[in-house]
């Protein structure tokens, strides 16, 4: 229920950062550099005078913005492989899962920052990267399932009558491996917040002056000491935000996968 | 056993060449080469000086004989050059390893300090004050990124206390183990806080589970004091599920080195390869990303193999 609060607010935040912040993202107010909260900058200023309120909200549809894409793309490339490699099984199963297991091979954030290194910095290169690195995690939870769904007898059945695989795939066996698959969604997006985030952080993400969560805080750093409020807001943010993906993946799997439960 | 150490062994060798073409491969994705790199900044080169230096390090043959040429290379110890700090790259990395080693021992050994005996708290006071408390602990792991808590560190560290956690000047532990010790605790608290709350969640809920077993119900039947029937009986099977939350963890901690090291401005692995990554010095980032890798499979390969030696079962799977 907190995880479902924390995900709608962000959400809501994120799609209508434009109607509901102060100011715009990148307006600076030159008179206010590093103004304390008050009641014209809720949450203080910045160094170039800008509303941190306001480059949170907007930072929020970034956020949202790469986590999503990425995760899509991952949930779509990965579901598609690790259900093709779980109903042909055989050499294809073997090919494709030993691939993915190389990608297991690398911490997360470390073959993201490869792919980022490799492709340049950038919002577009980020999504690709997360995409990239989460990818495996959704054919290897895709696959089980689609393991224990072809051996059933409405898949023999469908077979037996002539459908096409790709098919019964998309119309028997995707409708039964729905449920692993949206509780790893949840997860994954809040992990693809925080990959974002921790790029942006390194320089690597989100080119500035967009707003992004990481990059505010990594510019907090040099003057923290004069106005702790600008590294103390963006971290709550993304600590919020992934706090929410979070428990609401504990939440989904509980609902849609009792056995599961801790 | 020696079977199932053989074939996880065996399967080791293809992973370590899997990981060298993903490393080669994402590497040659760049725009360029260490040539352009190299024109690019510091040296000024003619395109003929720059096609000669091209057929000298080889970078205008085929991409897979390079790719061979490079991994011949490697498993020589020969990882190639650094442009920018001008010295062969394995002798570079292994001087910063030490450091992000050290970092991810403490990081661990904080995680399985403070992890194991909340886990083990959180399961047997199941929806006590405690448990809440050390459920809410997990869940702020999970959700508070490192860089973040670090930040806060420093700055309530020096804010309030005055205290810079790393001034830029690093001791060695073998220089002065006290003051690399205070040099280390706080980035091994801010690494370790995530993998913490990965070992206690870990550790509640296979507690959880073996505290419902029947086996568990017997030794409480027979009368043995509930200290014993935890400690000897729960908490022998629970420690299997944490082995390998632990080697992935460990393996983890080196990818979080490199955030962490760049907080506290650290001169380990992870801050070596951002360094390298803002000047091009590909070599290195190739080297280091390599290096990092191959660490992460061993760990796990020794995760496996521990969790093989505890648990006989997994022979027969």
């Amino acid at each position: 229920m907190v995880g479902l609060v924390l995900v709608t607010l962000y959400m809501v935040v994120a799609l209508f950062a434009d109607v509901l912040a102060p100011f715009t993202a990148v307006e600076q107010h030159p008179k206010d550099r590093l103004s304390p909260p008050s009641k014209i900058y809720w949450l203080g200023t910045d160094e170039f005078g800008r509303d941190i309120l306001s480059r949170l909200m907007y930072g929020a549809r970034n956020s949202l913005h790469v986590a999503v894409l990425s995760v899509a793309m991952a949930c779509l490339s990965g579901t598609a492989l690790g259900m093709i490699a779980g109903y042909t099984g055989g050499l294809t199963d073997n090919i494709i899962m030993r691939v993915m297991d190389l990608f297991f091979a690398f911490p997360a954030i470390l073959l993201a920052l490869s792919i980022v290194t490799a492709l340049g910095p950038g919002t577009r290169n980020t999504i690709l990267a997360i995409a990239l690195v989460y990818m495996p995690i959704f054919a290897r939870v895709a696959r089980g399932p689609v393991l224990a769904v072809k051996a059933m007898e409405y898949v023999d059945a469908a077979q037996s009558i002539g459908v096409r695989h790709g098919r019964i795939l998309a119309r028997h066996v995707l409708p039964n491996i729905t449920a692993p698959i949206l509780v790893q969604i949840s997860l994954a997006l809040s992990w693809a917040m925080l990959t974002e985030a921790g790029l942006s952080f390194l320089g690597l993400g989100t080119i500035p002056p967009a707003p992004a969560w990481g990059s505010m805080l990594s510019d907090s750093r040099r003057l923290m000491e004069l106005a702790p409020w600008t590294a103390v807001f963006p971290g709550l943010a993304i600590m919020f935000g992934v706090l929410g993906f979070n428990l609401l993946g504990d939440g989904l799997r509980d609902v849609l996968d009792p056995h599961l439960r801790a | 056993m020696q079977r199932y150490i053989a074939r996880r062994l065996i399967a080791f060798v293809p992973t370590l060449f899997g990981i060298t073409i993903i490393v080669f491969t994402v590497m040659h994705l760049i725009p360029g080469d260490t040539i352009d790199a190299m024109i690019g900044t510091q040296f000024k080169l003619t395109e003929a000086q720059a096609a000669a230096l091209r057929e000298y390090f080889g970078l205008d043959k085929p991409l897979p004989e390079q790719y061979i040429r490079w991994l011949v290379a490697a498993m020589q110890g020969d990882f190639g050059y650094s442009v920018r700090k001008g010295e062969p790259v394995l002798p570079l990395i292994l001087r910063h390893f030490p450091l992000t080693l050290e970092l991810a021992f403490f990081s661990m050994t904080i995680a399985l300090i403070l992890g194991i005996p909340l886990g083990i708290f959180s399961a047997v006071k199941r929806d006590s004050a405690i448990d809440l408390i050390g459920r809410l602990f997990a869940l702020l792991g999970l959700a508070m990124p490192a860089f973040w808590l670090g930040t806060l560190i420093i700055l309530v560290l020096s804010l309030y206390f005055r205290i810079m956690p790393n001034a830029g000047n690093y001791v060695d532990f073998f220089e002065d183990p006290v003051a690399n010790l205070k040099q280390m605790v706080f980035p091994a608290l801010t690494l370790g806080f995530a993998a913490t709350a990965d070992v206690m969640r870990t550790m509640r809920s296979a507690m959880l589970e073996e505290l419902g077993k029947d086996y568990t119900r017997t030794a409480r039947s027979k009368g043995l004091h509930e200290r014993r029937v935890i400690l000897q009986h729960c908490l022998k099977n629970a420690w299997i599920p944490v082995i390998t939350i632990v080697g992935l963890e460990t393996g983890y901690l080196f990818g979080g080195a490199v955030i962490v090291e760049s907080v506290f401005a650290l001169p380990g692995v992870g801050r070596l390869l951002l360094i390298a990554i803002g000047e091009r010095d590909y070599a290195v980032v190739q080297g280091t990303i390599l290096l990092i890798a191959v660490n992460f499979v061993l760990v796990n390969l020794l995760a496996d193999l521990i969790y093989a030696w505890v648990n006989p079962r997994i022979h027969y799977e």
